[in-house]
């Protein structure tokens, strides 16, 4: 038990007016204290406080019941005994009639009767006691805000927790609300003061109950509010920080929630209510009337329909006053192409439509006999000129039309008995207002060709209309069905000149395509089939209509494209076309049926077989067109040689490719046979004859002196075409006599044949690598195919060649290779020897395959050897003929690297089931860069050191940067030593724009921050002598945008930099492209600004 | 500084869009043309208001001439009101931000327009003599001003 002095101590420091507030909040904590852990009984306080509490001091006496207060409400959660609570209730009940000394016994009262049950509450004698007396003797106007608020709370609290206890006082009660909530001002006391009005209206929900008698009054307080606006003060304001700002937002709309539940509490409020919103209606201020609109929507529900129904005919009449008569929408932005209807409506319009909606929810028959019965409508739609065009209507009239049409939505929305009544009503005038009428469907002018483009837009879109009306309302005939599809295909069959109609004309027709095969309606379905599809196909391969062939392209395949029978009806046509016109466009290059079948191909690739794959299509479609295109080459005999014509063929192997990537690997093998068997009886085969076991050089020797010169133009095809199908081929398909074929692609890739060399780039990187794995009758796993590839003679020009000499060739290799190559240019057939090589790297790559070592080992070799044999070691010493041949070879073995890791569209991607092993690039990276690196220290000369550093470009460029950005301390400097030596030939240019946003994307990298740092000098300097790199408009630009980026790097690590970056910069002002010459000011302001705003230095 | 402002209400109009321009010809060079320089000084903050110069209609395109071959600028603006005594500093912060953006062969001319100030001829003297541009600059109000003009981030 506490001592008296310990506590009294506390007593009067809080009683003490010249004791400071925090002091006094200390006292009340102490005393609290106490009082929790049961050190202080409460009747020994009460006792000892009884002088503060009844002295005449009012001072003193109002500290001393404002501590009481206090510790009651510190004290919510103890236990008290109820004799306890209701001795301190009376008490407290008697000192609200003492003014001097109110908060204390306010804050007092409210603590106690905030008391939850199982701690001890106050009766509810009590609490009417605390009522009556708050009646008698509060007069809550007269008081300041913070003594309102308390009185608010109070109120709030008896309503709420005591109704039985206040509901006996009736009239009294309401008189003293309204008393109480009279002219209040302050927003806080406002939140109370309409949510005691909200419970109390709750409280007393019988019409004849006391509540009634006082409606008006209550409502005539309530009303002046209405409507409530919030100028929230500016931000520029000085004083107002963004944390009150956004609390003040909060109160607001806090204020506004209350105040809307206040206003729809009772149907009780009805009669004046609804007059006061509608006559705000009527009020010039936009806000107002929005928020009359909010609150009557809020409102209806509320009231009840038939409360509502007596405002029915005014609502109806304020709600058209904002729609129809005047309309506030403005056309949006994007109209215009679209015929100038699509309008922004104005905040008031939307909250009328929304009311409207709700209330034809609420009383549809209602609603809906004023608006359909509401003359001013029915003629403005009556009356609308037919056909109309938008161009000529006045703005006005068209927000009007806007607004009927939103008007009519709405009700027609609400529900399908509405939605039949205006319908009913409307619909034939609307349809005849679009150009159509629904009785008789007369075909006046409407392929007449001086029709104003927008009445044409109307019809397609009335038709488009007719035509999509689900059967079960409006039954559209069948035979008007099939006139309306008429009119359209007659209409896209003439009017192809004209692009918008055209496109609107075939939209239409789409979405009628479209919508049948959503509705499932068969007989619709067949005619639509018969009129339009057919129709459509048979343009293909005629010559009518004389439209584009793109256009015709286009409109077959969008309608195509509404269903599968569609798509099929449309594939079967295309399928009839390459097959009457291939030969003619293949054999005889006749130029229409290239264009044509050239288009048919390429809609096939881009259209028909991605569709199918979406939908859920069989490969019949893909299978069928490979089959096609192969019966037709293997049935002609030779081919000539045009421009157009290597077009048809790109078309037909893009389309080869993407035909049997989608087949399974049964389709794909008998594809791949037949294709073999075209291939094999083509004059590319002189081995044909002979037994594949004679000896390997013989054959290449034999094929090597019968074709070098060129192949046929047949025979190009058949490879080409060949090698689309094996590029495009599943791992699982197996390929027949896989040695052969091997053999013809490693003889087509030394002329050039890139294809080739993909198709053989594909094979390795798809062929089954161990025994055991492999098909039963597969003659070739991965190792044996590279062994063939391999060895095979065209590789041995390249005299320190790593890969494993085939034993076939012996020590003659030499001799025989200047045999066969003789009479060809040397330095050619060598480049396309490295690139085949590089495509077939990429596929060993990509599967991760240990064979890439011995091919980047060549490639190194290449580079490595045709300098280092002390031919020329300096270029500065060079031997013009050497030179010439080894440089383009060299270009070619550097350029080798990207082939081997860029990502390629044409072959070995996911398209055509590459087997792609995860992080191939960064294995190669790390295991191809010390080979690099040594051989860069190694070499002396130039043009190596420069070959050199192309490849590492080429690699560094391709790799993903978070593979390199670990190791970014090591790469920087070899970075910069590659962008100083290719700086030097105009001919690395594109390597030097890759190389420099490899810098670049280190430079934003966190990663690569501290690597950044090491070198900034370094990098620094050599970005400045890119920013004045004469070749490359992108490499200046990026160079100087790298340099900003330095520009953020620490101060002391660049300062030193910076006067040599603005005299760079300066000079780059002067670039002749603006581009730079932008970068050159954003950097330069950079630059300037890291030691003062000055430019001067 | 001043008691009340110069031009209390000024009249303000809308940014333009700003159109990307169409691709150039990659292989030509691109001029200095007007727009290049207008794109650069239409963002200088007024002096006094928190608009732009674009904004008050200071400036526009078509006040702008250039002759690259010659190295000449020619910039003409127009105060907002007749007695503006901002248009000084208005002409200080285009000859400093035009210092920064070209090259030092450009020769600037920086003028009001015919007419639109009482003192045309001072004001045009002053703001083309490189001395007293100098020295104006060194005063630290005044390059205070201009700095927070050209700098400014409140549009």
């Amino acid at each position: 038990m506490a001592k008296p002095t310990e506590y009294v101590k506390h007593i009067e420091s809080y009683v003490d007016s010249s004791s400071s507030p925090s002091q006094q909040a200390a006292s009340v904590d102490a005393l609290a204290i106490l009082l929790k852990n049961d050190l202080l009984t409460l009747e020994a306080l009460v006792r000892e406080l009884d002088l503060y509490l009844t002295t005449t001091d009012s001072i003193i006496r109002s500290r001393g019941t404002l501590l009481l207060g206090e510790l009651l409400t510190q004290l919510e959660l103890k236990p008290l005994s109820d004799a306890a609570i209701h001795s301190l209730i009376g008490f407290l009940t008697e000192r609200l009639e003492d003014w001097r000394a109110l908060r204390g016994a306010l804050v007092g009262c409210l603590a106690l009767l905030r008391r939850k049950t199982d701690v001890g509450v106050v009766t509810e004698n009590d609490a009417e006691a605390v009522m009556k007396s708050y009646m008698q003797y509060l007069q809550v106007q007269s008081m300041g805000q913070h003594d309102r608020k308390l009185c608010f709370e109070l109120l709030e609290c008896l309503l709420e927790r005591y109704p039985n206890a206040v509901q006996p006082l009736g009239n009294e009660l309401f008189y003293s609300i309204c008393e109480g909530i009279d002219e209040e001002k302050d927003p806080q006391c406002l939140i109370l003061a309409f949510h005691i009005v909200e419970v109390a209206a709750k409280l007393f929900p019988d019409p004849s109950g006391p509540f009634t008698s006082y409606a008006a009054d209550i409502f005539e307080i309530l009303g002046r509010y209405f409507p409530i606006h919030f100028t929230h003060p500016k931000s520029e304001d000085i004083g107002v920080s963004r944390d009150e700002l956004s609390r003040a937002l909060l109160l607001m709309q806090l204020i506004f929630c209350v105040f809307q539940l206040a206003f729809a509490a009772t149907p009780l409020f009805e009669p004046f209510a609804i007059p006061l919103l509608l006559d705000k209606l009527s009020s010039s201020l936009p806000s107002a009337k929005v928020e009359s609109f909010k609150y009557l929507g809020y409102c209806a529900p509320m009231y009840g329909s038939d409360r509502m129904a007596k405002h029915g005919g005014a609502l109806w009449s304020s709600v058209k006053d904002v729609l129809y008569t005047s309309p506030q929408s403005a056309l949006s932005v994007e109209s215009e192409s679209d015929g100038g209807m699509i309008f922004e409506e104005s905040d008031i319009m939307v909250e009328a439509l929304i009311l409207l909606e709700g209330l034809i929810q609420q009383n549809s028959d209602l609603l809906l006999d004023m608006i359909l019965g509401d003359e001013d409508i029915n003629n403005f739609i009556c009356s609308f000129p037919k056909p109309w065009d938008i161009h000529d209507t006045p703005l006005q009239l068209r927000q009007q039309l806007h607004s009927v049409g939103r008007l009519l939505a709405v009700s027609a929305k609400s529900s399908m008995a509405s939605c039949n009544r205006v319908f009913e009503k409307f619909f034939p005038q609307m349809m005849e207002a679009l150009g159509c009428s629904v009785g008789n469907h007369s075909d006046e002018s409407f392929a007449t060709e001086d029709r104003a483009l927008s009445s044409r837009f109307n019809y397609v879109k009335g038709l488009q209309l007719l035509a999509t009306f689900p059967r079960s309302f409006a039954p559209v005939s069948l035979l008007l069905f099939e006139n309306i599809l008429l009119k359209l295909v007659s209409a896209i069959t003439s009017n192809f000149d004209k692009k918008f109609s055209w496109g609107l004309e075939l939209k239409a027709l789409v979405e009628i395509g479209l919508y049948i095969e959503g509705y499932q309606e068969s007989e619709k379905a067949a005619t639509f089939a018969r009129i339009v599809v057919d129709k459509f196909v048979s343009w293909i391969s005629s010559d009518e209509p004389a439209m584009p062939l793109s256009l015709k392209m286009q409109a077959i395949c969008e309608t195509g494209m509404t269903g599968i029978s569609n798509m099929l009806r449309i594939v079967q046509g295309m399928e009839k076309a390459i097959s009457a016109k291939f030969t003619q466009a293949y054999v005889d290059g006749n130029f229409e049926s290239v264009e044509l079948v050239i288009k048919v191909l390429e809609c096939y690739s881009a259209r028909v077989l991605p569709w199918f794959e979406m939908n859920g299509g069989s490969e019949e479609v893909a299978w069928n067109l490979a089959a096609i295109i192969w019966d037709k080459i293997d049935n002609s005999s030779s081919v000539n040689l045009t421009v157009q014509n290597y077009e048809l063929l790109g078309a037909a192997m893009t389309a080869m490719k993407q035909a049997v990537r989608r087949c399974s690997q049964e389709s794909q093998e008998k594809i791949v046979n037949r294709a073999f068997r075209v291939l094999s009886a083509s004059t590319l085969f002189p081995l044909k004859d002979s037994p594949f076991a004679t000896s390997l050089s013989n054959s290449e020797d034999s094929y090597l002196n019968h074709h070098v010169d060129r192949v046929s133009c047949r025979d190009e095809w058949i490879i080409s075409l060949y090698a689309s199908v094996v590029i495009a081929l599943r791992p699982q398909t197996h390929v027949q006599n896989l040695k052969m074929v091997l053999q013809l692609f490693i003889m087509a890739l030394t002329k050039g044949h890139i294809p080739s060399a993909q198709a053989l780039g594909s094979l390795v990187n798809k062929l089954p690598s161990k025994t055991n794995e492999r098909h039963l009758s597969q003659e070739y796993g991965v190792e044996e195919a590279i062994d063939v590839i391999l060895t095979s003679s065209i590789w041995n020009f390249c005299q320190s060649n790593t890969l494993r000499k085939c034993s076939l060739f012996g020590g003659g290799n030499e001799i025989h290779n200047t045999k066969c190559l003789a009479g060809l240019n040397h330095t050619s057939v060598h480049i396309s020897a490295i690139v085949g090589l590089a495509w077939i790297g990429k596929g060993l790559i990509m599967r991760g395959h240990e064979g890439i070592k011995d091919i980047t080992m060549t490639f190194l070799g290449v580079l490595l050897e045709n300098t280092n044999n002390g031919d020329f070691p300096e270029s500065c010493d060079p031997i013009e003929g050497k030179e010439q041949e080894v440089i383009p070879l060299m270009k070619s073995a550097a350029d080798a690297f990207h082939i081997l890791l860029s990502d390629s569209e044409d072959c070995l991607n996911r398209n055509y089931h590459s087997v792609i092993r995860p992080l191939y690039k960064q294995r190669f990276y790390n295991s191809v860069m010390p080979l690099l690196l040594s051989s860069t220290r190694q070499s002396n000369s130039i043009i190596t050191r420069s070959m050199l550093f192309r490849s590492f470009a080429h690699v560094i460029s391709e790799t993903p940067l978070s593979a390199m950005i670990s190791e970014a301390n090591k790469l920087i400097p070899l970075l910069l030593d590659s962008l100083s030596t290719l700086t030097e030939d105009v001919m690395h240019k594109d390597v030097i724009y890759n190389v420099i946003l490899v810098l670049s994307a280190i430079l934003m990298d966190k990663n690569g921050q501290v690597a950044v740092l090491e070198n900034a000098q370094a990098i620094i300097n050599q970005l400045i002598g890119l920013a004045a790199y004469p070749h490359m408009m992108v490499i200046r630009e990026t160079a100087i945008q790298c340099l900003v980026a330095m520009s953020e790097l620490p101060y002391a690590r660049i300062y030193p930099s910076r006067t040599k970056v603005l005299q760079a910069i300066s000079k780059a002002l002067d670039d002749p492209k603006r581009a730079v010459r932008q970068e050159a000011v954003r950097c330069r302001q950079a630059w300037a600004s890291i030691a003062s705003r000055s430019l001067h230095f | 500084m001043t008691l009340g402002l110069i031009n209390a209400n000024p009249v303000v109009h809308a940014k333009k869009k700003r159109v990307a321009r169409p691709l150039d010809d990659p292989h030509a060079d691109d001029a200095v043309d007007p727009l290049e320089i207008y794109d650069y000084v239409r963002d200088i903050r007024d002096p006094e208001h928190p608009y732009s110069l674009e904004q008050l209609s200071v400036l526009s395109e078509e006040s702008i001439t250039v002759d690259e071959k010659l190295g000449r600028i020619l910039i003409t603006f127009t105060p907002t009101i007749q007695h503006c005594s901002m248009a000084t500093v208005i002409g200080l912060c285009l000859r400093e931000k035009l210092k920064d953006c070209f090259p030092a062969h450009f020769k600037v001319d920086i003028k009001v327009a015919p007419g639109s100030h009482a003192d045309e001829e001072a004001v045009n003297k002053q703001l083309n003599d490189k001395e007293r541009v100098a020295a104006a600059l060194e005063n630290p109000n005044l390059r205070q001003l201009v700095t927070e003009c050209l700098y400014s981030s409140e549009l």
